[in-house]
């Protein structure tokens, strides 16, 4: 059957039903773009959250621990004899040789490692006082693994070689501890460590738990607090691909024996959390694309009850059933196509105005625009999943109108 | 290649249900090539479910149709439409054209539908069709535009479009007023006498008895065939045999 016969016909329809026509393009337009939006939104604000947590922390953090409890030594001699209460061997805490294992990991990785000590510390100020984790760092290799430079709201990082027992903590902290740049604080560590620090910068990460309970120091005076002298307990990776963090971890334990804790990893909780809701928002929008093409449905069941007799009239010329199905098929794909188009331009307009729209954070009391992420990627899969709804919404009117015998027609309008 | 354009054979039409309803009851019928055959009978015998099968617009429960020896019964739904397409027109009581098309568009129809013709040639034939028929100006007109008895004459044109071996019309007339029933009959007479077959179903017996050949149905059979015609001085609205076939 000629297609051009089928187009023509579909065509005639549509257009000469404008006031239909156009309220089932403006379902489907509205359900394209507010899908667009919706998806542009969510998607935009959990990068730009990822890019924080990822910009925040190092890629992939080697420990000074093992995955697995190493086994006894009593263990491996007596297999067959039940033993408790067994003493841990005493082991000097870090990772041995650090210097050498940095260089090993230099020659295949694919981004930069840098040296440090994490310890945990108490912050006293002026009788408040605040558990913090102190992160002992090189400033000049620092820059090469984390975003912390460019972080920096007062002071430099390199301001932490100018003062004795000098400190970098996050905005949020300060604010707690009533701390400006330039004033002394108490740190209290293990052992009994208690010692006078000089605040010599103030970062913002953009993460509370970071900007609230992290503070950096040369690595020297984490040692200190540490009651460790010498120890390097972590190495700090950055890769050029954080995407391909795991895998190098992967390497990086297999390599060194050491536990190496991608930021995937080391946030499975939250990515398991994105998983569930990109679930449920892809559900919601599928709802409301299918919701939309319920317009259609409508559209087409009323020109197929309006043409029946048409319908049956170009079956007795010879037409054959599915030439006269596809004619709806045709329609519903018209007024789905004009609606996707103008979907995607009322998407494009709901995302710019969203992108304009501030939110005011009342915890950190700061205003952030609402992320939006643009993608292609967005109308393409609007559109594919929009024109199969408006083929589907058309098909079942479409057969149950096509498959009229035609003498029931003609014999009733005679 | 016979000269037998048309043939029913033991032609049963039943309708099943709580009571059965036989329609038609086992009808033999031949038309030849070129034949003009009024059906008439009175209201319910089932002329007109015998024209829908004579014209595969129906299936029969028993028997066979056999269009230009081509046997049909056998057929598959989309078979049977493709027959009607090349080889058979319709003409009902009712135009039924396409409101939202022209006349020109209406004629087209069938031919765009079969699609064996470069649209220009389409568009040639149609016109010239509408021309013989006297709707030459009237080809841009959408149906609600034209009068009852032109609306007949483009159903006709339309029917004749894909050049069919057998028209069938059913009380192609039953509508129109006197003019137009004289000029409509007057059509399908030249339409059979320049060669091609036609089955009209009609309650006139005045106009039936210009046809080659009556037959008479009552409850599902034939109940008589009277052969012959009785000659009328000729209308002057008519279809060309160039027109039929170019």
């Amino acid at each position: 059957m000629a297609t051009n016969l089928l187009l023509n016909i579909a065509w005639t329809h549509v257009s000469t039903r404008v006031r239909q026509t156009l309220v089932g393009m403006a379902g489907v337009a509205m359900g394209v773009s507010f899908t667009i939006m919706m998806a542009g939104l969510m998607q935009g604000s959990q990068i730009d959250f990822l890019r924080q947590l990822v910009d925040t922390m190092p890629h992939v953090t080697v420990e000074d621990e093992r995955r697995a409890v190493p086994a006894q030594p009593a263990d491996q001699e007596y297999a067959a004899v039940q033993m408790s209460n067994v003493a841990n061997i005493n082991k000097r805490p870090g990772i041995k040789y650090p210097e050498s294992v940095m260089a090993s990991l230099r020659s295949w990785l694919p981004g930069d490692v840098a040296p440090s000590v994490k310890t945990t510390a108490i912050i006293d100020h002026g009788g408040g006082r605040i558990g913090v984790t102190l992160t002992g760092i090189d400033p000049r290799q620092e820059v090469r693994v984390s975003k912390l430079a460019s972080q920096m709201r007062e002071g430099q990082i390199t301001d932490l070689a100018h003062a004795p027992n000098a400190i970098i903590i996050g905005e949020a902290l300060a604010e707690k501890l009533a701390v400006k740049t330039g004033n002394t604080v108490v740190l209290i560590g293990g052992q009994d460590t208690e010692l006078s620090a000089t605040v010599v910068g103030l970062f913002r990460s953009g993460l509370k738990r970071v900007d609230e309970g992290q503070i950096y120091s040369l690595i020297g005076l984490a040692q200190v607090v540490m009651g460790q002298s010498g120890v390097i307990n972590q190495l700090r990776l950055r890769l050029r691909d954080p995407l391909a963090a795991q895998k190098v971890a992967t390497q990086v334990e297999a390599q060194t024996g050491y536990k190496s804790v991608s930021w995937q990893e080391a946030n499975s909780d939250l990515l398991s959390t994105f998983a569930v809701r990109d679930f449920i928002v892809l559900t919601v929008m599928g709802a409301m694309l299918l919701t939309s093409s319920f317009a259609t449905y409508n559209i087409i069941s009323t020109i197929t009850h309006e043409k029946r007799q048409d319908i049956a009239i170009m079956k007795s010329l010879g037409m054959r059933e599915y030439s006269v199905r596809r004619i709806f098929i045709i329609e519903s794909a018209i007024i789905g196509a004009v609606g996707i188009v103008f979907g995607w331009i009322l998407g494009y307009l709901l995302c710019y105005a969203w992108s304009h729209i501030t939110i005011f954070n009342p915890l950190t009391g700061t205003t952030v625009p609402l992320q939006i992420y643009y993608s292609p990627t967005h109308y393409i899969v609007v559109a594919a999943i929009s024109i199969v709804c408006c083929a589907g919404a058309a098909f079942f009117p479409a057969r149950k109108a096509t498959r009229v015998h035609p003498v029931e027609i003609i014999r009733g309008a005679s | 290649m016979s000269e037998i354009a048309l043939q029913a054979v033991g032609l049963v039409r039943r309708i099943e249900g709580v009571i059965s309803h036989t329609l038609v009851n086992g009808i033999d019928l031949s038309v030849k090539k070129g034949e003009f055959l009024a059906v008439t009978g009175p209201s319910g015998s089932g002329k007109s479910s015998l024209l829908y099968l004579l014209g595969l617009l129906d299936a029969p429960t028993e028997g066979e149709v056999i269009i230009c020896d081509q046997p049909t019964s056998k057929l598959s739904e989309s078979e049977r439409a493709d027959v009607r397409l090349t080889k058979c027109g319709f003409v009902f009581q009712f135009h039924f054209l396409l409101p939202e098309f022209t006349s020109l568009d209406n004629v087209l129809l069938p031919m765009r539908a079969a699609g064996k013709l470069p649209e220009k040639d389409m568009r040639e034939r149609g016109l010239a069709l509408l021309t013989s028929l006297g709707l030459g100006e009237h080809a841009g007109k959408r149906p609600n535009q034209l009068s009852g008895g032109q609306r007949q004459r483009v159903a006709i044109a339309r029917a004749l479009s894909n050049r069919p071996e057998i028209i069938v019309a059913d009380e192609p007339t039953g509508a129109l007023d006197t003019a137009s029933t004289e000029q409509v009959f007057a059509i399908l007479r030249d339409i059979a006498d320049s060669g091609q077959t036609v089955v009209v179903v009609t309650h006139d017996p005045a106009l039936a008895a210009r046809a080659d050949r009556r037959i008479h149905i009552v409850d599902g059979k034939i109940h008589e065939t009277i052969e012959g015609r009785e000659r009328t001085p000729k209308v002057s609205v008519a279809v060309s045999a160039t027109a039929a076939e170019p």
